[in-house]
């Protein structure tokens, strides 16, 4: 059972989609799983047999208990069955030790206190992945994608100033303000180079941070998911709304343009926006931060030059039915970068449709 | 947000913390809530009766005040302490000693606002404990909010868990209005997640804690987490319960409520309060008056019956509304048919 989300302790494979038997690789979708926030499919970060399904569809597991077994098939039997009987004992105590989801540490960048989720194990040869939210996200908004790449990489998720659990001062609250944030945090834990995925004004943020004197060489390619930065039409209204809604009333018409189902805008996702909106001093950060983003109805940033003296593989990932920042932007992109437009996905392509942001992301890092 | 488990206890105590290290016009006081702190040969002892302003005498030394037990005496110097700049913020030990201190609060604290044509404010909190459970007999077991709810120029906040319980004590202790702050004496040791940063949640907004389709419970205080163990129950027996936590009943987010019983058509309310005149009738005859059209059952209460809280343990369980209670009502509602 995955860790999808900081606070998630369990969850419910719903629907199998394997059976045993069935040969399966990395990226094969395995199962749908069902949280208290969220449902998703788990995709294989494995190569392999499926030699047994562990747990009965709708039973709750707790994150880390052994759901499936995968091995080659020349493993005998007896000793799948062993695995099997092995794991379903430890369901049955609930002896079961979570190590699998990511660590959340704190770092000083710049006088900003930076929470960021560390995951994966990598070698000389994979650079890490660090991954930079949009405005008002968080690292929490990579749940999906981030476990799979770090299947053989290190990985980090980080919380901009102003969001999720770092300081919430913004300083300027620029991109290339930022941008010197982010390239701070790689000094900080000491990454000398690293694949960029950046979303929405993370997308901006990590053009600029390529594209930035301190950051030459220390960026080995960039993934966007709907930048900001690369056309003028932006939902000027969805950035000043949500920094202004006060109540589930007011955010949750905001929230709907988010997505292209807009069944995923539930109570728990209306909930946790509200509790990071009623922190001290987060009004003020996304205030700050709207005005640098936008100028009357469109957008104020522009790193498309930036994006064009950067020497490494640009990948982009576009919703069509992107409401907040539109795939029309997308042309920005042309020439510079594989732009994927995707079906059935708006703003939030990571959470939407997730094995296409992977395969993007592995498209950038070459593996 | 950085989240960790707190008690209802210690996110009132971080709330406290927090707000008095933001903003030195924060003072505390009432009866032991230094608890001897100070005095010779003891550092920090109680920190009120139960324990909840354990610690801040050492942080914030001259801020915490230890009272004499006489309700009208602190209640009032607090009252008149926030009409001069302080934010006090006073813990009336137990609701039902409100008695010996209610001029202070109805006469004095309520009033000044508007007869002053809003050049005064009163930005002072009263953290009281109320509710039955605890085996604390009549006199300190009442669920007596309902008076305050009663009274224009109060606000009246009721935390149903220990996220409510810190955000909503911050906003009370920021708001410039005085603030009746109903801590359930059951809950203390109940935990919860809770951000480390400072937050706040904004007066008259419900909370919509479980979203269901047949019927709408609204329920206060600790009768909120009997409402999601009766939603619970519901479910398994193919009701869908919607259930609703105003967390604040002056202001009432009555929109939250019209709109949930629009959707549903039935509605179940959950009042530890005494029946008559109290949240649960209060708020039926607003959703009958505003929303008759959109009923397809009468509206069940579920309080306690009107007696004093028993001492006798069997009666006292016998007194609070149970989570079977809810769940009878909330059956009776779906199943009623002319």
């Amino acid at each position: 059972m995955p860790k999808w989300g900081l606070s998630m302790e369990a969850g419910k494979v719903t629907d199998w989609l394997v059976s045993v038997g069935d040969e399966i690789e990395n990226g094969t979708e395995l199962c749908e799983i069902d949280t208290d926030k969220i449902a998703g499919e788990l995709e294989s970060t494995w190569t392999g047999v499926v030699r047994a399904l562990v747990v009965e569809v709708n039973v709750s597991v707790p994150v880390g208990g052994t759901i499936a077994v995968v091995a080659p098939a020349d493993v005998p039997q007896d000793e799948i069955d062993a695995v099997v009987a092995e794991a379903r004992e430890q369901l049955e105590s609930g002896a079961i030790e979570d190590d699998s989801g990511p660590k959340v540490q704190t770092i000083e960048v710049g006088g900003h206190q930076i929470s960021y989720a560390v995951l994966g194990e990598g070698d000389s040869e994979h650079d890490p992945v660090v991954f930079v939210h949009g405005y008002g996200g968080d690292k929490n908004s990579w749940l999906f994608v981030q476990e799979p790449i770090s299947a053989d990489r290190v990985t980090y998720a980080l919380d901009l100033p102003g969001h999720g659990a770092s300081s919430k001062g913004v300083g300027e609250g620029t991109v290339p303000s930022l941008a010197k944030v982010l390239l701070g945090f790689l000094d900080a834990v000491g990454v000398s180079r690293a694949h960029l995925v950046g979303h929405s004004m993370g997308g901006a943020v990590i053009t600029a941070a390529a594209a930035d004197p301190s950051g030459s060489g220390k960026v080995a390619s960039l993934t966007l998911i709907s930048p900001v930065g690369y056309g003028p039409d932006i939902n000027a209204e969805y950035l000043r709304g949500f920094a202004e809604a006060e109540s589930r009333r007011e955010l949750k018409p905001h929230l709907l343009n988010l997505f292209a189902d807009p069944g995923l805008v539930n109570r728990q996702l209306i909930d946790d926006l509200l509790k990071y909106k009623r922190l001290d001093g987060v009004d003020e950060a996304l205030r700050t931060l709207v005005a640098g983003l936008v100028e009357g109805d469109k957008s104020a940033v522009d790193v498309t030059a930036d994006a064009a003296g950067f020497g490494g593989p640009v990948v982009a990932v576009w919703g069509r039915e992107d409401k907040i920042v539109p795939a029309s932007n997308a042309g920005g992109l042309s020439g510079s970068a594989t732009v994927h437009l995707v079906d059935g996905a708006g703003h939030m392509a990571h959470m939407e449709k997730p094995h296409d942001v992977i395969a993007a992301i592995r498209e950038a890092t070459g593996t | 947000m950085a989240i960790r488990k707190l008690s209802y206890r210690e996110a009132i105590n971080e709330a406290l913390a927090q707000e008095m290290e933001r903003d030195p016009s924060v003072i505390v006081m009432g009866e032991d809530n230094a608890g001897g702190a100070g005095a010779p040969g003891e550092d920090d002892a109680w920190g009120g009766v139960l324990g909840v302003t354990k610690g801040l005498y050492d942080k914030f030394p001259g801020r915490v005040l230890d009272t004499p037990i006489t309700e009208s005496a602190f209640v009032g110097a607090a009252v008149g302490a926030a009409t001069r700049g302080l934010r006090p913020v006073a813990e009336l030990m137990f609701i039902d000693f409100a008695g010996v201190c209610l001029d202070q609060i109805m006469n004095q604290a309520a009033k000044f606002r508007y007869m002053f044509g809003g050049k005064a404010v009163t930005p002072v909190v009263i953290r009281t404990m109320y509710g039955a459970g605890l085996r604390a007999a009549a006199q300190h077991s009442q669920a007596f909010y309902p008076v305050f709810t009663h009274l224009p120029g109060l606000k009246v906040v009721l935390p149903s868990s220990p996220y409510e319980a810190k955000g909503l004590l911050i906003q009370s202790i920021r708001d410039n209005d005085p603030v009746i702050f109903c801590e359930h004496k059951a809950m203390y040791d109940v935990t919860g997640d809770v951000p480390e940063e400072s937050y706040t949640i904004p007066f008259g907004e419900a909370n919509v804690v479980r979203e269901g389709d047949d019927v709408t419970i609204v329920a206060l205080g600790r009768m909120v987490s009997f409402a999601q163990q009766a939603a619970e129950e519901l479910e398994s027996s193919g009701v869908s319960a919607e259930v609703i936590d105003p967390r604040t009943v002056s202001p009432l987010d009555l929109d939250t409520i019209l709109e949930s019983v629009q959707n549903t058509g039935r509605l179940v309310v959950v009042d530890e309060a005494s029946p008559r005149c109290n949240l649960a009738t209060d708020i039926s005859a607003q959703v009958v008056s505003e929303a008759f059209g959109d009923l397809k059952a009468p509206i069940k209460m579920v309080s306690p019956p009107h007696v004093p809280v028993p001492f006798a343990e069997p009666l006292e369980d016998l007194y609070i509304p149970s989570v079977q209670d809810i769940v009878n009502a909330a059956k009776t509602v779906t199943e009623w048919s002319k």
